[in-house]
């Protein structure tokens, strides 16, 4: 789960992170009553959307003075802004963060993330800050320093010592830095992130160490232990199918294709996506059911699916270990009732109760396409979508 | 021979009493599976279905003599549960358990260090050796006993490869579910190793997904030391990077832990990966004929 700028800032000064100071509006007068607030000379106007390259898109905007504040607040609240990771259909800005401005005097990289090789959480400095990490490490990878951390110790202080100095932050304010990477680490750890990243982090005229930005994403696994940080979640930043999907716990993902997918366990939803696309179709969502899906559950799936307006068929495809094929087939009867089947779908069912589960389908009297295997749904499904 | 757990593997499951630990300990039972004791917390002193149920690990260990355990307690508790079973100094715990917080497997690793107890999984679905024992969740009859051992990051792929040697006449010595996290006990490298070592296997099937680099690791392990024919696949060939595919392990981020990587690497180390998941079977005994494997292979 991602959260915005703001919320972020608001979680790393409770952890002694040095921030600005700025705090979030959602229209121009709140903008402009924040900015008199902070009373400082320089404003930066921020648009808040759940994407990184905001500043390359035009999302930043430095003002002088309170009317500019109103003037790049009008402009940006409800602008589409399109990033490298927005995708090109970009993204609605309906939040601000009004924020004082900086004296930046050297901009610098740092970030937390989980190191699958070493299992362990691993923190990542560079002096190469404020611009596209991903590019620093393919053309400099040797300007990119790692910390490896012992999860019983924590990140010591030796390391972020060292970590300030690999990064050639000025001699007299590593201590300062040293501090804050201790406090990034314990906001990682307590509140269970996946990805904590501090870019720019920067040195100031007057001499202090601060977080300009914080990208936070959290470990979906561990949100049953943070209820604060399940309600930093923003619904407008997220697919409404997904949105819908996930409070049935079920795993789904919007593609852009027109064959609707209903699959059990992860791995077989990707080899149905990639097998759909081997005989020429397009899928249109990942979506797993899990292993202990209820009759229900199934029928909220083929609900979800069916919503999407561009699914001309659907494939289901379940190998039962867990999960029982009756039950499947319960719940596809079901939603296909409720819902109103109105276009092609082909079922492919193996494992745990196939027999009762085929014998379901076979006495519902809908037209279902029976599969054989995999490819042969999938072969039928592009056929019938056409 | 087989790899990890046989005929004489004693098993705990830890968690018994819940709803899916009990529809799987029926199945287990049935396969065969020598369950000798369940483990839940403050239920110690209950006979279910004729397995009698301890309070701690330690305790079923020393009364029972089991060797290896299953877990299926719930996300918030499961990292307890696998350091209770390597400190009750198990061979081997199997976690079937999806969902559990990254960082309390990292913990969970750094605890394991040094220690005896190899851990499978977490979010797996567990270890078969075909017609002697079937530990986890996976449809048991689909199995039969052979030569061809097969080690995957998914689950229901891992049934979709098994089903198809099956079908074509094919038999398998073990089957390992290394689970789908980025954190995890066992990874590819360590069931190879052991299908490397293992007489009763003849030629290997490897899945893998999109996310990290196992997948690269292992094919460079391959190259350099497998001595038996290894053919693979890979799932998450169609995925736009930057999304999850339900796995918390399958997401290419930054452009690393593609499929196009992942297969050639695998391709540069000698091994055939198979276009689709349909052609799994298919591939493996192309694969088993070149070699004059194929009659030593087909068991049924």
């Amino acid at each position: 789960m991602n959260i915005h700028e703001y919320q972020g800032k608001e979680i790393l000064r409770k952890y002694g992170v040095t921030v600005p100071n700025g705090k979030v509006a959602f229209s121009p007068d709140e903008a402009v009553k924040v900015a008199k607030e902070l009373g400082s000379n320089v404003i930066v106007v921020k648009a808040q959307i759940h994407a990184g390259g905001r500043g390359k898109a035009g999302g930043v905007k430095i003002a002088k003075n309170l009317e500019e504040v109103r003037t790049y607040a009008k402009e940006l609240l409800g602008k589409i802004l399109v990033t490298h990771q927005t995708g090109p259909e970009g993204k609605e800005v309906k939040r601000l963060y009004i924020e004082e401005g900086s004296d930046i005097q050297k901009e610098y990289y740092l970030s937390f993330v989980l190191d699958r090789a070493t299992s362990r959480v691993t923190l990542m400095g560079s002096e190469e800050g404020g611009m596209d990490i991903e590019e620093v490490a393919e053309h400099s990878p040797e300007k990119i320093f790692k910390e490896v951390i012992d999860p019983v110790a924590g990140l010591l202080p030796f390391q972020a010592r060292r970590m300030a100095f690999h990064m050639n932050i000025p001699t007299k304010l590593i201590n300062k830095a040293a501090k804050l990477m201790l406090g990034l680490y314990e906001a990682f750890v307590d509140k269970d992130a996946s990805i904590l990243e501090i870019n720019p982090l920067v040195v100031t005229g007057s001499e202090e160490v601060v977080a300009l930005d914080a990208k936070f994403n959290f470990d979906s696994n561990g949100l049953y232990r943070h209820k604060d940080i399940v309600e930093l979640r923003d619904y407008d930043e997220e697919d409404p199918k997904e949105i819908e999907a996930s409070k049935h716990d079920l795993s789904y993902i919007s593609l852009d294709g027109n064959i609707g997918c209903m699959v059990n366990g992860a791995g077989l939803a990707m080899a149905t996506m990639d097998t759909i696309s081997y005989y020429g179709g397009k899928p249109a969502n990942f979506l797993d059911v899990g292993g202990g899906a209820t009759a229900e559950k199934v029928t909220e799936a083929f609900k979800i699916i069916l919503s999407d307006q561009n699914v001309k068929g659907i494939f289901v495809n379940i190998f039962g270990g867990i999960m029982k094929c009756d039950v499947i087939a319960e719940g596809v009867i079901t939603a296909a009732k409720e819902v109103g089947l109105s276009v092609p779908l082909v079922v492919r069912l193996e494992g745990t109760n196939v027999g009762l589960g085929k014998e379901l389908l076979n006495a519902s009297g809908l037209n279902i396409v029976a599969a054989d295997s995999m490819a042969d749904g999938a072969e039928k499904i592009v056929e019938l979508v056409g | 021979m087989s790899v990890y757990i046989n005929a004489d593997t004693k098993v705990i499951v830890q968690g018994i009493t819940g709803e899916t630990a009990l529809f799987h300990t029926k199945q287990m039972l049935e396969y065969g599976t020598k369950i000798v004791a369940g483990v839940t917390p403050g239920k110690g002193g209950q006979v279910i279905e004729g397995v009698p149920v301890f309070n701690t690990v330690e305790e079923a260990v020393s009364q029972t003599g089991a060797n290896v355990s299953v877990i299926y307690v719930p996300a918030p508790f499961a990292a307890d549960a696998i350091m209770e079973a390597v400190d009750a100094e198990l061979d081997m715990t199997i976690c079937i358990t999806e969902h559990i917080p990254v960082l309390d497997m990292v913990k969970v690793k750094r605890y394991m260090e040094g220690k005896k107890t190899r851990l499978v999984g977490p979010n797996c679905p567990g270890v078969i050796t075909s017609e002697e024992c079937k530990i986890g969740i996976m449809p048991g009859y689909i199995h039969t006993k052979g030569h061809v051992g097969v080690v995957s990051r998914s689950g229901t792929l891992t049934y979709e490869a098994v089903h198809q040697l099956t079908q074509a006449g094919i038999g398998q010595s073990t089957a390992v579910g290394i689970g789908g996290d980025p954190v995890n006990g066992t990874n590819f490298i360590d069931v190879l190793s052991e299908f490397n070592n293992d007489p009763q296997t003849y030629a290997v099937v490897m899945i893998g997904e999109i996310g990290g680099t196992a997948e690269e690791e292992a094919a460079e392990w391959i190259k350099a030391n497998m001595t038996k024919p290894v053919v693979g696949f890979i799932g998450g060939q169609t995925a736009p990077p930057g999304k999850r595919m339900g796995h918390a392990g399958a997401i290419i981020s930054g452009g690393k832990g593609t499929a196009k990587e992942k297969i050639k690497a695998m391709n540069e180390a000698g091994i055939e990966v198979a276009p689709t998941p349909s052609v799994i079977g298919e591939t493996l005994i192309k694969v088993i004929k070149e070699k004059g494997l194929y009659e030593q292979c087909k068991t049924h």
